[in-house]
């Protein structure tokens, strides 16, 4: 029985990201960045997706379409879940390619006020 | 002479005008209680004393009402053998006399009164002195009123283990109430309402009986577990002459300050080969070190067993070196003993909770199975059943009542007693290997803050990073919390010292913030440190006051506007009931955002003359506004950086 529920998760799992991933061929980062702020991601997520106490860094995030879209929809932790009532797969997949399109943080030592944080 | 603008009516407006209403009511009406005078085609000439007595002087009261020593004098005497170095009152007519023997007979010296705009902000600057100098603070309030305002601190200041001293005005005696202010400023029992979160009071009902629970108040406050005392002083004690017979036999007790109670030498003796034994025990620090001997007691504890310790998930008190190689490390799913040191909610440190549904919560434990848990702490000698501020029950192996670090002497010794040279040989590995993970931390936390840079609003890490390199040189205090902050000062700064860190409300009462800060700051002062307090908008709203309290006061603060323009906390709460709701994922902002229009907070603290710059929103114009405001409070004055932030 908890076999075939897995499988049946697995299966709507991977259809529901696909269905997120081929919503549109090219989703719009501008858009993205919007819902970012007008749905309240960046309430734990920062407006720069840099992450803190309440929420991962999203910025430059590492995680695949499908696998954002799965754990936007299916999270664990504290994160309550965005369903597609709310947040629909084609707005979600413009939030990703937001997140993606930000830049990778420079290093800690490229920055003179991190770098000089240990000096006395 | 103070100007008054605008219309409203305050409640010190209210007192004077029904005061004067009351008076013309109990008037007798003069006019109608003669009987009617026939009419008169002219007026007579005036006597020769009518004359005099329309023009000469007033004939001299033959019952003038002075008093030569009032009881007042007396109480003073008392609170100055205390020790009080301030006390903090928004003025208020039931302590009227003591608020003048305070600055008449006593000199308004030890204690100095200090002006405050809420009774709240009183309370709270008594909290925040009271965790940088270790000694009460003393502050007066009305008994009704005042109290009322005062409430929510005391309740901060109680669960937060630290000692306040209340004095309350109140007219017991129905025959000396001037009027229907003073009858609704009366009360029965005055403390009632607070007595669920005090941890002693009295009334007391002569100068004698004042004096002795006067005493017995302070040496209970600050025995712990410490906590809020309270003190009627009735307005007839304090106003009337002290009777000539009492005169040569008034005196005032001495005061002898408990030691504080140590833990179960046996307990003690366990709790040591457990942790000795132990392959990977953690320590988890809440209010543990008081002052630098417990700072000191902790690390010692910490470095001969090789143990981490940390002081997740809240952080309340500057209990351990925050670049010790053992310092934040420790993981709690291997650990094979976790010592609590007076950690306020044990369970929530030792379990994680996920929410389910709107009502329930799923809980599992962070340790492993078979783990041993030890506490230490005095919350058991000081609880109550009302407010829940006592968290959850937690299932401890081990669990010992007891000042933490009073009995962490004890812990080390018998630690060292029976650690034999193959256990100091593997506490030695472990103690490499988590050095090793404390570094890697340390560097991972530096390229964590680089993420959002740039960005603006700006991130709490920049504004953490900044402002540390401005103030590292000096012998600073930052004197609030770093939960919302999302702990970037205790990740980036050196915290050492017992006054780096004081940690926040207590329960979690907002509006404790600004006024705990320059309280803090003001026990800073004779010791010429950089106070520092980021501070969060919604909290400082409550009662901003307090900055003219900073000004008045010449009072040395530091505050960062952490001015995410949002009570943000509750933000999230209210987006995470939407997404659960499936529903209006974007309206969260309704209710719990603070703009439209944006407060200019520079221009708030101008106008109560604070020095004041911002709002800064390009981040790199941070550094140079800090440094400028820290020239201004290095010259003995307060100043406040507006500064946009992203909400943690």
């Amino acid at each position: 029985m908890t076999r075939w529920l897995l499988l049946a998760l697995v299966i709507a799992s991977v259809v529901m990201s696909h269905a997120v991933a081929g919503a549109q061929a090219t989703p719009n980062a501008a858009n993205g960045r919007r819902l970012f702020e007008k749905d309240g991601c960046f309430q734990c997520h920062g407006y720069a997706g840099q992450g803190g106490r309440d929420g991962a860094r999203l910025a430059a995030t590492a995680m695949n379409a499908q696998a954002f879209a799965r754990y936007v929809r299916r999270p664990f932790g504290a994160m309550p879940a965005f369903t597609a009532k709310v947040l629909a797969d084609e707005d979600l997949a413009d939030i990703y390619a937001y997140l993606k399109s930000l830049p990778a943080a420079a290093a800690a030592k490229d920055i003179p006020a991190l770098r000089s944080i240990r000096e006395k | 002479m103070r100007k008054r603008t605008g219309g409203g009516v305050g409640r010190r407006t209210f007192l004077q005008s029904a005061a004067a209403t009351a008076a013309l009511v109990v008037k007798p009406p003069i006019v109608d209680a003669q009987p009617a005078a026939p009419p008169r085609s002219s007026a007579p000439a005036p006597s020769a004393a009518q004359v005099a007595s329309e023009t000469g002087p007033p004939p001299a009261r033959t019952g003038a009402y002075t008093v030569d020593r009032p009881g007042a004098d007396f109480m003073v005497d008392v609170l100055k053998s205390l020790g009080f170095e301030y006390v903090a009152a928004n003025p208020g007519s039931s302590f009227r006399g003591l608020h003048e023997s305070i600055i008449n007979y006593g000199g308004n010296a030890k204690p100095e009164l200090l002006t405050c705009c809420h009774e709240e902000s009183s309370v709270a600057m008594a909290h925040g002195y009271a965790k940088i100098d270790g000694r009460p603070m003393l502050v007066m309030a009305h008994g009704t009123v005042g109290l009322q305002h005062a409430s929510m601190a005391i309740y901060n200041a109680w669960a937060d283990r630290v000692p306040v001293y209340i004095l309350l005005g109140n007219i017991l005696d129905v025959a000396y109430r001037r009027s229907v202010v003073e009858w609704t400023h009366s009360v029965q029992d005055a403390v009632a309402m607070v007595r669920d979160y005090t941890k002693w009071d009295d009334t007391p009902v002569s100068l004698t009986h004042f004096a002795a629970s006067a005493v017995r108040a302070y040496k209970t406050a600050m025995t712990p577990a410490m906590g809020p005392v309270v003190i009627v002083a009735d307005a007839v004690l304090q106003e009337e002459p002290i009777p000539e017979a009492e005169r040569h036999g008034l005196r005032v007790p001495k005061l002898t300050l408990a030691a504080p109670p140590a833990a179960d030498p046996s307990a003690i003796a366990e709790a040591a080969r457990l942790l000795v034994a132990a392959d990977n025990p953690v320590i988890v620090a809440g209010r543990c070190a008081r002052t630098p001997e417990g700072i000191r007691h902790l690390v010692e504890l910490a470095e001969t067993l090789q143990a981490p310790v940390n002081d997740r998930p809240f952080r309340f008190r500057m209990n351990f070196p925050t670049r010790h190689p053992l310092y934040g490390g420790g993981n709690l799913a291997e650990a094979d003993v976790v010592l609590g040191l007076e950690v306020p909610d044990f369970w929530n440190a030792t379990h994680a909770q996920t929410p389910v549904n709107r009502t329930g919560m799923e809980a599992r434990a962070t340790t492993k199975a078979g783990a041993k848990l030890i506490t230490i702490s005095s919350s058991d000698l000081l609880t109550k059943s009302n407010y829940q501020d006592f968290g959850a029950y937690a299932e401890v192996d081990l669990a010992i009542s007891g000042d933490a670090e009073a009995s962490l002497p004890a812990l080390v010794e018998a630690c060292k007693r029976i650690i034999t040279g193959d256990r100091a040989r593997v506490f030695h590995e472990r103690g490499a290997r988590i050095a090793e993970a404390t570094r890697r931390s340390a560097d991972d936390a530096l390229n964590q803050a680089a993420w959002g840079w740039d960005a603006s609003p700006i991130t709490t890490a920049r504004l953490s990073a900044e402002l540390w390199n401005e103030i590292k040189r000096e012998d600073w205090s930052l004197v609030s919390d770093v939960t919302f902050l999302s702990f970037w000062p205790t990740r980036l700064w050196d915290f050492d010292k017992h006054y780096h860190y004081i940690g926040g409300q207590g329960a979690y009462g907002i509006g404790y913030g600004a006024p705990a800060a320059v309280g803090a700051a003001l026990a800073n002062r004779k010791h010429g440190r950089l106070t520092v307090n980021i501070q969060c908008d919604g909290d400082l709203n409550y009662a901003p006051g307090v900055l003219w309290t900073a000004a008045h006061h010449r009072i040395p603060l530091l505050t960062i506007m952490h001015n995410n323009r949002a009570y943000h906390q509750e933000r999230m709460y209210v987006q995470d009931m939407a997404a659960r709701a499936e529903r209006g994922i974007d309206r969260a902002n309704i209710g719990t955002a603070i703009s439209d229009p944006n407060i200019d907070y520079a221009m708030l603290a101008k106008a109560y003359g604070v020095y004041s710059a911002g709002p800064i929103e390009n981040p790199k114009d941070l550094a140079p506004a800090i440094r400028k405001a820290i020239e201004v409070v290095k010259r003995g004055e307060p100043a406040l950086v507006d500064v946009v932030t992203q909400p943690r």
